[in-house]
């Protein structure tokens, strides 16, 4: 049984198909991206991992549990936009992840001191210390998703799903983020699914590279068929999957060394 | 260059703003030199230094027969009633306003009744409301509820709709609950809109107001100037009048005050 399992997953809007006959299964701690051409149901995909809507048909299940039926704290989200709260400092965007989960989602006294040296913690790791204080409207796109990012693992979820989340940003930044990304990543060992339009971005970061596309296609309705995952790259090692696949079936090793005799 | 491109510079852009003042108080002294040299009994449009002296009476000078300052407790009893009426209706629509906006079952069960309610002429209820609630001080608060909250239950729902899905999921996968992010994330968003939303309203308010207090009160604003009326007394009811908007533009600067400075991050986004 696989970390997490995608068992047959349809999805439809008003009896229209936008994915169908999804099933993937994935381990703890692989690091998956998600491409695919604009408006073929990436969001959609990521949406049913979340729990925010729940599919037409199929199971989605992690480690074994019961499919979830809202989103939760084992699941962290971060979007191309509106991932942190505008009314909250960025200091407080990171204690609301300790404090959200309590009765009235607020701390006061010595819980707030402590939540937010925690939070300052995080800021320093994350390069947004001197910010602390600043509303996220005053942050640069880069810098209010990192903050993002930084709140979302403050939850320690058990999966992380990105969609699009260096979409808006200048290609020097998101050469930066990659690093930022790539850091916290070695930290948390955490399972993570990242929707990019990015191709070379998805190779770069990804240990699993998935296409989604419609595999059937009718010219005179477009609309008639869902999308499914269409390809399923071996993105470790810069996407050479010759070096490992001897891991997995070793009997290739002998064929594969030049014989000594 | 083009008209619309044009700005003027600071000493014009104050003469401007003050232009119109001055053209009706000029046109108003002279509509009232002319009356008062044909009659100088004519009491329609009285001069403006009758008025200032009128004024400084009403603001100073005890009544005879009671012995009280009667302005002072006209304002005193009709502010009471706005702020009553207007503080209910912010709180009910507050309350329905996030419950319509976040809560499915609440969309269902209120968003179209209040689309209907809201389409009610409120002063049509007036005389019901005097039945009801007899002619005392509920009857004018609940007129001042009806009239401006369908409106402000609407504007806030609707600004809670118009919260980004994202923020809400992203609340969820921090583990807030229901009240949480009610409390949290959605009430610090829309108290602007609804400082915004009472703003707005307040003409209404006040309109609402000196109706319920011209049919039936026995103080307030809108009763003093009803019933000077009949004595034709224009210099109290033009100073009543001149007393009233002076309040409700404090009132009006005071909530914007309110809102920019408890408020940053919306950094004048309002
Ligand atoms: N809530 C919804 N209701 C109806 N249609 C939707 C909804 N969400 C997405 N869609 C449609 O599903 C399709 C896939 O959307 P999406 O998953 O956002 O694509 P992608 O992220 O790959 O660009 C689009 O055609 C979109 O219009
Ligand atoms: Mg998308």
């Amino acid at each position: 049984m696989s970390f997490v399992s995608v068992r047959n997953v349809f999805q439809s809007y008003d009896r229209r198909p936008i994915l169908e006959r999804v099933n993937l299964e994935v381990e703890e701690g692989e690091f998956v991206s998600i491409v695919g051409a604009s408006g073929c149901g990436k969001s959609t995909f990521l949406r049913l991992l979340l729990a925010d809507e729940t599919p037409t048909r199929g199971t989605i299940t992690v480690a074994g549990g019961a499919p979830a039926r809202e989103p939760g704290r084992e699941r962290g989200v971060v979007f191309q936009r509106y991932s942190v709260f505008p009314h909250l400092s960025v200091r407080d965007n990171i204690v609301a992840a300790e404090s959200f989960p309590t009765g009235w989602g607020w701390f006061r006294g010595g819980k707030l001191r402590a939540a937010r040296g925690r939070a300052d913690e995080v800021l320093e790791r994350i390069g947004l210390a001197h910010v602390a204080g600043n509303y996220p409207a005053t942050l640069s796109g880069g810098m209010q998703q990192r903050l993002a990012i930084g709140q979302a693992l403050h939850a320690r979820p058990r999966i992380l799903l990105l969609d699009e989340p260096f979409g808006a940003l200048d290609p020097g930044t998101r050469v930066s983020m990659h690093e930022f990304l790539t850091d916290l990543r070695a930290e948390t060992k955490m399972t993570v699914f990242m929707v990019t339009h990015d191709l070379a971005e998805g190779f770069k970061l990804g240990d699993r590279v998935l296409v989604f596309d419609k595999t059937r296609w009718d010219p005179d309705f477009p609309e008639a068929y869902g999308a499914t995952i269409t390809f399923d790259f071996d993105a470790r090692d810069h996407g050479v999957p010759y070096q490992r696949i001897l891991d997995k079936i070793p009997s290739l090793a002998a064929a594969a060394m030049p014989s000594p005799a | 260059m083009r008209l619309l491109n044009r700005h003027p510079s600071r000493p014009t852009a104050i003469l401007l703003a003050a232009l119109p003042f001055a053209v009706v108080l000029i046109a108003y002294a002279i509509g009232s030199e002319i009356r008062l040299a044909a009659n100088p009994q004519d009491k329609l449009l009285p001069a403006p230094g009758a008025i200032l002296d009128t004024a400084i009476r009403l603001f100073t000078e005890p009544n005879k027969r009671s012995g009280e300052i009667q302005i002072w407790h006209d304002t005193w009893a009709s502010l009471r009633r706005l702020a009553l009426g207007v503080g209910s209706g912010a709180l009910i629509s507050l309350i329905l306003g996030v419950g319509i906006g976040l809560l499915p079952y609440v969309r269902r069960g209120f968003s179209s009744f209040v689309a209907v309610i809201s389409m009610v002429p409120p002063l049509a209820l007036l005389p019901i409301l005097f039945i009801v609630f007899g002619l005392g001080e509920t009857s004018k608060v609940v007129l001042i509820v009806i009239g401006i909250t369908p409106f402000l239950i609407r504007d806030l729902s609707q600004r809670v709709l118009d919260i980004p899905h994202e923020e809400i999921v992203k609340a969820q996968t921090l583990g807030a609950s229901t009240w949480v992010i009610a409390l949290r994330v959605v009430l610090p968003q829309i108290l602007p809109r609804l400082i915004a939303g009472v703003r707005l309203s307040l003409g209404a308010a006040w309109l609402f107001l000196i109706a319920a207090e011209a049919v039936a009160a026995e103080q307030g604003l809108g009763y003093r100037i009803f019933l000077v009326r009949r004595y034709l007394a224009m210099d109290i009811i033009l100073t009543y009048v001149i007393w009233i908007t002076l309040l409700a533009f404090v009132i009006d600067y005071a909530l914007k005050v309110l809102a920019r400075r408890a408020f940053p991050w919306m950094e004048g986004g309002l």
